[in-house]
């Protein structure tokens, strides 16, 4: 059960230079997982020491900020579209690397 | 066009405009009369300053501690070769009143903090937000909704770019996002980044764009939603932004009240 996940510029040095990539999962959760999985690096990233997701970090579901769906457990299905977008600043050097 | 008092050389500047049934007559003497802020006269400040001031919005302020460095020139307009070492908002004003003498340039040299940001916003009816560092999109945000101002945001990284209008009260903000920004420690080094020249163009442009449709009240403008433009795939895309209700400074019980100044991330921490 693939999905398509978006990965941000200041990520894809941990993708391999790839702006999106495939994982599976039945929901958020599982899918950031296996992106971890996939891409080692990518969680510390994504998640803070604490285990949330950083807040400076939005994760999406197709359209939706999964903050106002169910969060990590927003199930996933088959052709779902994760975003995983940044806030930016630029700029052109005064950037943050997340 | 009598009755909205322009001059001959204004019907010929604007005639494009007027013709325009969502703008006419009516709609230039709004833009004549509307006051725009654009913090940064940088990449994004000078495409937006530049065709803002072609379109006749009247009073224009632009702020900007900086001077122009030759390292700028490769994506902001508003400045020139023979402008290197000049205050940045001089140099934007004399390329914005030689554009269009309608316009009326307020400068301001300084640096925005949580003692000026509100006088200096007062004024106007939009700010835009063009600035390169996150302690300032806090700060314009959070003095944004204190002062209920509309602000029209843009960013860029690299080849990407996001672009959405914040409107108290009608749509979400900056914190609704983002709630706090990244914590300082979380930046190792403010050289890696880059942006291509053209980038802030389109991004700039964008947000021109949203601030004439705000003015002119026509079409819908990005309440509410991301557009996100990624140059590579040539690809444009919107994502929906929902007002947190436990927001920190829009939500109906606020925890931030008072303006924050947050650490510069650059220069001075490793």
């Amino acid at each position: 059960m693939p999905i398509n996940v978006r990965i941000p510029s200041p990520l894809m040095k941990l993708t391999n230079n790839q702006g999106e990539v495939s994982a599976e999962g039945k929901n958020i959760g599982e899918v950031l997982s296996d992106l971890e999985r996939q891409y080692p690096g990518i969680r510390e990233r994504l998640y803070d020491e604490n285990g949330s997701l950083r807040r400076f970090i939005n994760i999406y579901k197709n359209e939706e900020d999964i903050r106002f769906l169910d969060g990590e457990s927003t199930p996933t299905k088959d052709g779902d579209e994760i975003s995983i977008i940044p806030a930016i600043a630029g700029g052109s050097i005064k950037n943050v690397r997340f | 066009m009598s009755d909205f008092d322009f001059t001959d050389e204004q019907i010929h500047r604007y005639s494009r405009h007027i013709i325009l049934p969502q703008v006419g007559g009516k709609g230039q003497k709004k833009l004549l009369e509307s006051k725009v802020l654009i913090l940064g006269a940088g990449g994004l400040g000078s495409p937006a300053a530049y065709y803002l001031a072609a379109a006749g919005i009247g009073t224009m302020g632009i702020v900007d501690f900086d001077e122009v460095d030759i390292s700028n020139l490769q994506r902001q307009i508003l400045h020139n070769t023979a402008d290197i070492g000049r205050p940045k908002v001089e140099s934007a004003k004399k390329t914005i009143v030689s554009l269009n003498p309608d316009v009326k340039v307020e400068c301001y040299r300084e640096k925005i903090t949580s003692e000026n940001i509100r006088r200096i916003i007062e004024g106007y009816d939009i700010i835009l937000d063009g600035s390169d560092n996150f302690p300032t999109r806090y700060l314009v945000n959070d003095a944004c909704i204190i002062s209920n101002k509309i602000n029209v945001h843009g960013s860029i990284f690299r080849f990407e770019g996001q672009v959405t209008v914040f409107k108290p009260k009608e749509g979400p903000c900056y914190r609704c996002l983002y709630p706090e920004p990244p914590p300082a420690g979380m930046v190792p080094s403010c050289q890696e980044a880059g942006v291509l020249g053209v980038l802030p163009g389109i991004i700039g442009t964008l947000q021109a764009i949203e601030a004439l449709k705000l003015i002119l009240d026509i079409g819908k403008p990005l309440v509410g939603s991301l557009l996100l433009y990624d140059s590579l795939k040539t690809e444009f895309r919107q994502l929906k932004l929902r007002q947190d209700t436990e927001c920190p400074v829009c939500s109906e019980n606020p925890t931030i009240t008072e303006l924050i100044d947050y650490e510069e991330f650059c220069g001075v921490r490793i």
